[in-house]
């Protein structure tokens, strides 16, 4: 609680009286959200980095065992700010693999349209913070206005632009109307070109370059033994991508529609050039997702009582009346089977996990989340070691740290 | 031979209790060989990534005999291969031995254990609480705390108008 | 005997002066933690762009800003924190209260979240919504600028007038000892809890 240096952090040594102390954050421009360093520093050059974090830690989990499947959709959103429906994906996807379910194709279609919608927007949050950290606002701007577009189609589709709970167990809260397709066509036709602009802005800079290239570096086999997955573990040479080794929702269909970005060079910069690549991909698999958009329902039949029927057959039928008490009286809801499974998605930071306990009823006793900011800002004091203070904002936002997702 | 039968035949019999629900593999060791088993399942069987420690209280649960379930969920990153590896620790002392050589990945999960469960890591570098302060003095995912706390969020002095 | 001037000179009373002069430049401090950080960076880049109302210089240093806005949920190892940018702030100063998660909490009623930070520091204009729209920033600070031509005086003095906490902590008053359980350790002791023995 109080703001002094953690005590038995020091390095003690002969020189020890060059070495000094620096902290950094909780407040702290760079930082984007809210975690604090203690630096030791001998003269510019880091030799020690000790973070502190906790603080945004808001008890996610614990309200993960007080609120029902579908509730909790509106916590797990909170938990990546930055690409919250993919969170709802990932969460349902773990408890529809709980309760045996396989979802319609439309609904499947349309949530992966907008998980990569989310990755999209999460990838330009980052670039567009490494930018700005290292003096170009620009590139900020270009990755903000393409940000808008985003939100704008999941407002569309949901109604609420930046916390959408878009999904719920058994399909999502609504289908999306012809509005949704026409601006998600527009979308991919635009995108490409703000893309280019950054990259333009970006790739040959050589500031830029100078400041990403060589730092932070992190091998393959450090990556591997401390857990590194997604865009960082990707960028250290693990071709290893949850959309294809483990395909889910509508990806074993699009596996013609990308590929995986990978690099060998495991510094800042190769991170940032991954999540270019992974842009592209994930236009890729819109466009080809959006022309293949089945039509159907979206939710999976009334018969098999887990989905919310919608309001029109709540109001005018006795069935779907029946349905919605059936899932609203606290002594009813979901059954699920007494067990425990994990499930996994690759959302734009890394692999996103639950680990769902049930006892059978319609909370889970548990609901354990693998944060891939968690472990990867578990690798910072690591990479940090042995360069200058200005390059702690170029590795924080190449890791690209979300603070709800690190703390909970 | 698939893992289960390998473990038994490295540890001796029922060292791996194996159970299966969808695509997840489980093996339940017992706490004394857990370390045993995950170094061989590191070394022998490729599983070179930790990819989630997860903690579970069972006070309360149906069936329930063990009170801590730690799970380890292992991954092969050249095959995909996933596995779950399931342990149990109970009160007075929850301690389970570390694996923070095995994978560097663990010493921030096991902290994290620690912190929100109590669940001690032997021969872990540095445990110490890492979300709550160090002041705090409760592990708040154990079931017997409440979700709203004892009060101590609110624990601040107030600073006003006049004092600022 | 009415004064003749010219019509070109302003008569004004020197407290409008300052409170207008004040309420067109502010300099928020954005106190960013969770996801209405992100809103608040939407709302001062491209497409919102609140410098249309003068309040485009965020300055991440407390000394040189007069409006913090709280953005996000406060967690208990941040309020000490946030009270102490608060208190490095200089007079006069303002304070927006961003999202529902600082005004009451919002959906985190958990053991580590604040129910609401005008608990601890003084709040000018709460914003509702989960995350508020940037639209609604904009209203707020407007609101704020009302605020500040209508109330303030040149030396800041209404600050002095406001000596008792107004907040919901003084309304509840004392609490019995037998009511509260407090979680034994060195925490800081409230007001409300002040004097109470520990328990452990
Ligand atoms: S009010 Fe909503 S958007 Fe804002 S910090 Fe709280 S949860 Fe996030």
């Amino acid at each position: 609680m109080p703001l002094e240096a953690v005590a038995s952090q020091y390095e003690t040594g002969t020189d020890q009286e060059f070495l000094y102390t620096l902290n950094f954050g909780p407040q702290h421009p760079a930082t984007h959200t809210t975690l604090r360093l203690v630096l030791t520093l001998d003269g510019e050059t880091i030799v020690k980095a000790v973070p502190d974090i906790g603080y945004l830690h808001s008890g996610f989990e614990k309200l993960g065992e007080d609120l029902d499947f579908n509730q909790y959709v509106t916590i797990v959103d909170r938990m990546n700010y930055v690409s919250p429906v993919a969170n709802e994906i990932a969460w349902h996807h773990t408890i529809e693999k709980l309760m045996g379910l396989e979802i319609t194709p439309r609904c499947k279609y349309i949530r992966t349209i907008l998980a990569e919608l989310a990755r999209i927007s999460d990838h330009l949050l980052c670039v567009g913070a490494v930018a700005l950290d290292l003096g170009g606002l620009t590139a900020f701007l270009y990755a903000f206005n393409e940000r808008e577009k985003v939100y704008d189609i999941i407002e569309n589709a949901s109604g609420q632009r930046f916390h959408p709970s878009y999904t719920r167990v058994g399909g999502l809260i609504n289908d999306v109307n012809d509005d949704f397709v026409t601006q998600v066509r527009a979308f991919v036709k635009s995108f490409p070109k703000a893309h280019s602009d950054v990259c333009r802005l970006l790739n040959k800079n050589k500031i830029f370059i100078d400041r990403t290239q060589g730092v932070g570096v992190l091998t393959r086999e450090e990556a591997i033994n401390r857990s590194c997955t997604g865009p960082v573990g990707r960028a250290s040479g693990i071709a290893r991508d949850l959309r294809k080794d483990e395909p889910y929702l509508a990806y074993p269909e699009l596996q013609g529609a990308f590929k995986i970005v990978c690099s060998n060079g495991g510094d800042c910069l190769a991170r940032y050039l991954v999540r270019m690549g992974e842009m592209v991909e994930s236009v890729n698999i819109i466009a080809a997702a959006i022309e293949n958009l089945p039509s159907g329902p979206v939710n999976i039949g009334t018969d098999s009582n887990v989905v919310i029927p919608d309001k029109s057959a709540t109001y005018r039928s006795i069935e779907g009346l029946i349905q919605h008490f059936e899932l609203f009286m606290w002594n009813r809801r979901f059954e699920t089977p007494v067990n425990e499974v994990y499930g996994a998605n690759e959302t734009a930071n890394g692999e996103l996990g639950f680990y769902v306990v049930s006892d059978g009823s319609a909370k889970a006793w548990r609901a354990r989340t693998r944060p891939p900011s968690f472990i990867h800002f578990a690798t910072f004091p690591h990479l940090v070691e042995g360069h200058q203070i200005s390059d702690v904002a170029a590795i924080l936002g190449s890791l690209n740290i979300i603070a709800a997702e690190l703390d909970r | 031979m698939n893992h289960q039968e390998a473990i038994d035949a490295k540890f001796g019999a029922e060292s791996a209790m194996p159970t299966e629900f969808r695509d997840n593999k489980r093996l339940t060791v017992p706490l004394e060989k857990i370390y045993g088993v995950l170094a061989f399942l590191q070394v022998q069987r490729g599983f070179d990534m930790l990819c989630d420690l997860a903690g579970i209280d069972y006070l309360g649960y149906a069936d329930a005999t063990d009170r801590y379930g730690i799970v380890y969920s292992l991954t092969n990153t050249n095959s995909g291969e996933r596995l779950f590896v399931k342990t149990f620790a109970n009160d007075p002392d929850p301690e389970v031995p570390s694996v923070v050589d095995l994978w560097e990945a663990a010493n921030w999960m096991e902290r994290e254990l620690y912190d929100l469960f109590g669940v001690k890591f032997a021969g872990h570098p540095d445990l110490r609480r890492i979300l709550l302060p160090d002041e705090f003095t409760s592990h708040p995912l154990r079931k017997d705390y409440p979700m709203r706390g004892y009060g101590e969020r609110h624990n601040f002095p107030t600073v006003t108008r006049a004092e600022s | 005997m009415a004064l003749k001037v010219d019509d070109n000179i302003f008569v004004s009373k020197l407290d409008d002066l300052a409170n207008w002069v004040r309420k067109h430049s502010l300099w928020p401090m954005p106190f960013a933690t969770a996801c209405c950080g992100i809103e608040l960076m939407a709302t001062a880049s491209s497409r919102y762009d609140l410098a249309r109302f003068g309040s485009e210089a965020m300055r991440f240093t407390p000394r040189q800003c007069d409006l913090m806005i709280v953005a996000g949920r406060v967690a208990m190892k941040m309020v000490p924190v946030m009270q102490r940018i608060w208190l490095q702030m200089p007079e006069p100063k303002w304070c927006i209260s961003m999202g529902a998660c600082a005004s009451t909490g919002g959906v985190f009623d958990t053991y580590s979240v604040v129910q609401g930070i005008d608990r601890f520091i003084p709040v000018d204009v709460y914003v509702p919504g989960c995350p508020p729209r940037p639209e609604q920033v904009i209203r707020s600070v407007l609101d704020l600028q009302e605020k500040i031509q209508k109330g303030g005086t040149i030396n800041g003095r209404e600050f002095a007038r406001r000596d008792t906490y107004e907040g919901p902590g003084d309304r509840l008053g004392e609490l019995d000892p037998s009511e509260v359980v407090i979680a034994p350790g060195n925490f800081a002791t409230g007001k409300r809890l002040r004097g109470l023995p520990l328990v452990s």
